[in-house]
């Protein structure tokens, strides 16, 4: 044998040796729960930092302004918080990795508001299988409340995208019964949530809907579908779509002298973009844009001037996270779901499991998260896994939004395994 | 009748965004011969500058002429500092290259002006204007007759100065142009500075439209391929013709074509792309070249 | 020559142990993550004939790793088919689809056919969202996790890690044996000057076809393996960055080497956690400079660089970058010159 085959004759039968003795190395199941300590527990986030949806990024840097907060005063029950989140681009592969590594190498306790549905759906199985509580994910999709018999260890937060467009339906059956409808929606399973929930929510009323039209993200602009959807003779239109394009669609609108009774998805009305509107096509884009709410907008600093809650926001923001955009409501969702998860953390006390962190994310009945509008509450039960329905109406009236009605509770038409 | 000439009217709005995109790109393909993939970027990035002097204080105009100035710096400097080492590499190098381009502006921009889309302000009039029952927004012809304008200062730079006509022979025949005393390697510098500041008007344009934030660019880019293709790919008149043609075109197959649908409008462009590389790859206005085995 | 094949046989018998000693030495995610550096290392390779040899720019390979990875995801989930059997499928419907785009590319060249494969990438999550029917639109297919075999003491992680870099040994293999020789000289030739390569009698038409079919075939096989690794397939999963990151990937490996393949598979998958380590707020700039500075100073790829290196080391003779050929331009490039002005 010559040195070299020597050498690479050497290296299999290594290999081999190693496999055939270290065989079967499935991890055993651990007594103790990881990623708690007497210090610290461990948290993990995937989100994107990079790519076509790294605004929402700015939801997992808020919730480490909060995480920041609470550990320097005196932490969870004696614990600090240990905040990990990784980029993952907003692509199911990636995300999976990164899951894994969470779970495998940094050991953390639990997922906690990680990010997009497809990323959700990919990562769910896994997590389920290990056990990894996957906690308020950052999505209105109505799988998290639907099929948790299957994924017992996932939950949500946000209201059900469903249940908004609902609302939106039942006010328009209650308060416009002849209207024509018009929809513009994102071609994807965001868009094909609220269209789900319009027609659930107009019943045997569904014939309202004149004109749907849809919209790619990779679109530069929704002006096609504006004519179209004005020329069906519409004289209601619900806009389901993300900022840039709702922020379009209210622009093209007014400049095509469209003026519609319009709905718009709240996850595009925040003030900033309103605004954006109104420079660009006057005030008549927004004035009486019907939109629903149920967190606390940073941009409102009229509405919420006294409100010390929104102080301590800033507050907040400004030692953690100098110089960010204060006004991005990314931000404060990642406050506010934060406060949920130390609610729930602290709820377990001193004797953190797992088991017991997804027992009282089933049992919760918090009323007091600051950042949410004032009544609305997160409350689940293990049957009902929609912690947040409540929204209230609001109208835009020049300035900002003006809530008008009552809060109205979703619970009762959210859709619910089967018995 | 009117739905369709809407939709016309909607369809040369949305192409008017490709021409002034493509514009730039044929820019960089005459001067350079490549496809240079962070052209979008560039004028995303030079956009966010102005958009950061109006936030500053300077009035529109001003803004404006002020980002003329640092893009085509920055367009030259670009490609002194990372063109330039591999102008002799091959062309895949110096695709990787724009592509770590694209890569990094995008990066930038996020990092310094956050994901928040914001409004771009415009010096035209916001009200709509109505032409024959057709309702326009000055802004879509504001766009058009901008990237007309620049066109023709293109053609007329090209075809009728000394610059121009030494900026034209580097690309053509480097070999020669030095023997003549032109500095080649200048020229293409020029070349890539005049591409951003056409970009920087491109993204000043556009920016109004569909609203200022890093990925603004990317929905237009592969459009602005497809006419810069489409019109041929060494002809500025190509670009913006090219640009308006499969704007409307485009937006009528979505309408109209059941099959196509909203859904597949990208692949109609992919389709149109390929289909005109195939059958005559000098596109509309350029010139057939001998074709290689 | 004996020594020089005695030598790779050396360098690929060490790489063989590496490989299969690395998932006992590493930690256990590591082991997953290292599953993708498999997928991606068969994907490369397909680029490494394509482009490397053949001279034929493709920025949309995701398509074929999209049609690879769906193939195997519908078989699964709606046939109920184990992925031994849909594997073949998928890395023969991507052929075919190779077969068809190359049949188009021969009418392309240069950066021409970059635009048009280009597009392909960029259109490809609207055919998957569109087809919805068969592929589950943009909700995707969600698949069961892989399980080992009755009676293989592996847990299911490093069983699929063997199964992914066993497939990627089987890959190269085939892979060297196709292009040793004649093919390998006829895509070459036809790279550098294809107006002698013709004169000569080679049939630009069936190489250059060729050369895409079986590149398609390697993406598709990496694809295939995307979708069972994840255990998931959505059109957000084969967007036009993953055409792009396989393109840097083969560049920044080397793409005129085998070993590229690999050294670009580590990279691409591990470069954006190093970005992320260095800089939280901007992981893209870090991603994008390093890019470029790497084309800058090594533009014949990692491996390329390295081989100059141990050159140097070892004392002998300086070789220029391994530019065997360049790939013919579409336009008029400046010539080598001697100095600049």
């Amino acid at each position: 044998m010559t040195p070299s085959i020597r050498k690479a004759a050497v290296g299999i039968f290594a290999a081999t040796f190693a496999l055939a003795v270290t065989g079967s190395t499935i991890v055993p199941a651990v007594a103790a729960d990881p990623g708690v300590s007497d210090t610290e527990i461990i948290l993990g986030g995937s989100h994107p930092f990079s790519g076509p949806a790294s605004a929402y990024g700015n939801i997992g840097k808020g919730i480490g302004v909060y995480f920041d907060y609470i550990n320097d005063h005196g932490g969870i029950n004696g614990r600090k918080i240990k905040w990990i989140d990784k980029d993952d681009g907003y692509s199911p592969p990636q995300a999976v990795q990164i899951a894994h590594q969470l779970v495998e190498q940094e050991h953390v306790f639990a997922m906690f508001d990680t990010l997009g549905t497809a990323v959700n759906t990919a990562i769910r199985p896994y997590l389920n299988q290990n056990g990894v509580p996957q906690l308020f994910v950052a999505t209105g999709a109505t799988t998290w409340g639907k099929d948790y018999k299957q994924y017992p260890w996932t939950i949500g937060w946000q209201p059900d995208y469903q249940a908004e467009a609902i609302l939106y339906a039942q006010d328009i059956v209650r308060n416009h019964p002849k209207a024509k409808i018009a929809v513009l929606y994102q071609n994807d399973d965001y868009g094909e949530d609220y269209n789900a929930g319009l027609k659930k929510g107009l019943g045997k009323n569904q014939s309202m809907i004149v004109k749907m039209a849809s919209y790619e993200t990779s679109d530069p602009s929704v002006s096609s579908q504006i004519s179209t959807l004005k020329a069906s003779g519409a004289d209601t239109f619900l806009i389901f779509a993300t900022p840039k394009f709702a922020i379009q669609a209210m622009v093209i609108a007014a400049q095509q002298s469209w003026h519609p009774l319009t709905y718009l998805n709240n996850v595009s009305n925040a003030i900033p973009y309103m605004n954006a509107a109104m420079k660009a096509a006057g005030p008549s884009a927004v004035n009486g844009i019907i939109t629903t709410i149920y967190l606390k907008d940073p941009a409102n600093h009229a509405r919420y001037a006294g409100d010390a809650a929104m102080k301590l926001y800033a507050q907040m923001m400004d030692k953690y996270m100098p110089g960010a955009d204060k006004d991005d409501g990314n931000y404060l969702y990642g406050v506010s779901i934060a406060y949920t998860m130390c609610d729930v953390l602290r709820k377990a006390g001193k004797d953190l499991t797992r088991k017991k962190v997804m027992d009282i994310a089933t049992h919760l009945n918090e009323t007091d998260n600051p950042w949410a509008y004032p009544g609305v509450v997160v409350r689940t039960s293990p049957t009902f896994r929609y912690p947040i329905t409540q929204m209230i109406a609001a109208k835009w009236l020049g300035t900002d939004w003006s809530p008008t009605g009552i809060l109205v509770d979703t619970r009762s038409m959210m859709t619910t395994a089967e018995k | 009748m009117h739905d369709l000439a809407q939709q016309i009217v909607s369809g040369l709005a949305t192409g008017s965004i490709f021409a002034s995109v493509a514009l730039a790109l044929v820019l960089i393909y005459r001067a350079m011969g490549i496809i240079n993939f962070a052209q979008g970027e560039m004028a995303m990035f030079t956009t966010y500058i102005a958009w950061q002097l109006v936030q500053l204080g300077l009035p529109i105009w001003a803004a404006f002429a002020v980002t003329m100035v640092i893009a085509f710096v920055g367009g030259v400097m670009l490609e002194r500092i990372v063109i330039r080492p591999v102008e002799r590499a091959p062309e895949l190098t110096v695709v990787i290259v724009t592509l770590g381009l694209f890569i990094t502006f995008n990066g930038l921009a996020g990092w310094f002006w956050g994901y928040v889309v914001k409004s771009f302000p415009t010096p035209f009039p916001t009200s709509p204007i109505q032409i024959g029952g057709l309702d326009f927004s000055s802004q879509d012809l504001g766009i058009i007759v901008v990237s007309l304008i620049t066109l023709s200062l293109i053609t007329l730079f090209f075809q009728k100065t000394k610059l121009g006509l030494a900026m034209r022979a580097a690309a053509l025949y480097p070999e020669q142009s030095r023997v003549l005393g032109i500095r080649v390697g200048w020229m293409l510098a020029l070349g890539w500075g005049l591409a951003a500041v056409v970009g920087a008007v491109a993204g000043i344009m556009v920016a109004p439209v569909v609203f200022l934030d890093p990925n603004m660019m990317q929905s237009v880019i592969v459009y602005a391929f497809a006419s810069a293709v489409l019109g041929g790919i060494e002809s500025p008149i190509g670009a913006v013709v090219g640009g308006l043609i499969l704007g409307v075109v485009l937006n009528l197959l979505g309408t109209y074509v059941e099959a196509v649908g909203n859904e597949l409008r990208l692949a109609a462009a992919l389709a149109i792309i390929v289909a005109v590389l195939v059958i005559k790859p000098s596109g509309l206005f350029g010139r057939a070249k001998v074709q290689r085995v | 020559m004996a020594a020089a094949s005695t030598g790779r046989y050396v360098r690929v018998g060490i790489a063989i142990a590496v490989i299969a000693i690395l998932p006992w030495i590493v930690p256990s995610f590591a082991v997953f993550d290292l599953i993708f550096v498999g997928a991606y290392a068969i994907g490369i390779l397909g680029l490494i004939v394509l482009t490397g040899m053949n001279g034929q720019i493709s920025l949309g390979h995701g398509a074929f790793m999209a049609l690879g990875g769906y193939v195997v995801a519908v078989f699964a989930h709606a046939l109920g088919w184990p992925y031994w059997a849909s594997l073949p499928l998928a890395a023969l419907a991507s052929g075919a689809l190779g077969i068809v785009i190359g049949l188009v590319a021969l009418r392309l060249a240069g950066v021409y056919l970059a635009l048009a494969t280009f597009s392909l990438a960029v259109a490809t999550p609207s055919f998957l969202k569109h087809y919805k029917s068969i592929t589950g639109g943009f909700g995707g297919i969600s698949l069961d996790s892989v399980t080992t075999p009755h009676g293989i003491p592996l847990d299911p992680e490093r069983w699929l890690y063997y199964v992914t870099w066993a497939v990627a040994g089987v890959a190269f293999l085939v892979t060297a044996l196709l292009v040793q020789g004649r093919l390998g000289r006829a895509l070459r030739a036809l790279r550098d000057n294809p107006v002698a390569a013709v004169s000569f009698g080679v049939n630009p038409y069936f190489y250059k076809t060729l050369a895409f079919a079986w590149s398609a075939v390697l993406a598709g096989v990496a694809g295939a393996f995307f979708a069972i690794a994840t255990a998931y397939v959505s059109p957000d999963t084969f967007t036009f960055a993953l055409s792009i990151t396989l393109l840097i990937g083969a560049v920044l490996g080397g793409i005129m080497s085998f070993w590229g393949a690999i050294v670009g598979a580590i990279v691409i998958e591990f470069l954006p956690l190093v970005a992320q380590q260095i800089n939280a707020g901007a992981p893209s700039v870090v991603y994008g400079v390093t890019l470029i500075l790497v084309m800058l100073f090594v533009p014949d790829g990692i491996v390329g660089g390295v081989v100059r290196l141990i050159r140097r080391l070892a004392g002998l003779p300086r070789q220029p970058p391994a530019f065997e050929s360049s790939i013919p331009p579409a336009a008029p490039i400046a010539v080598d010159q001697p100095s600049r002005e």
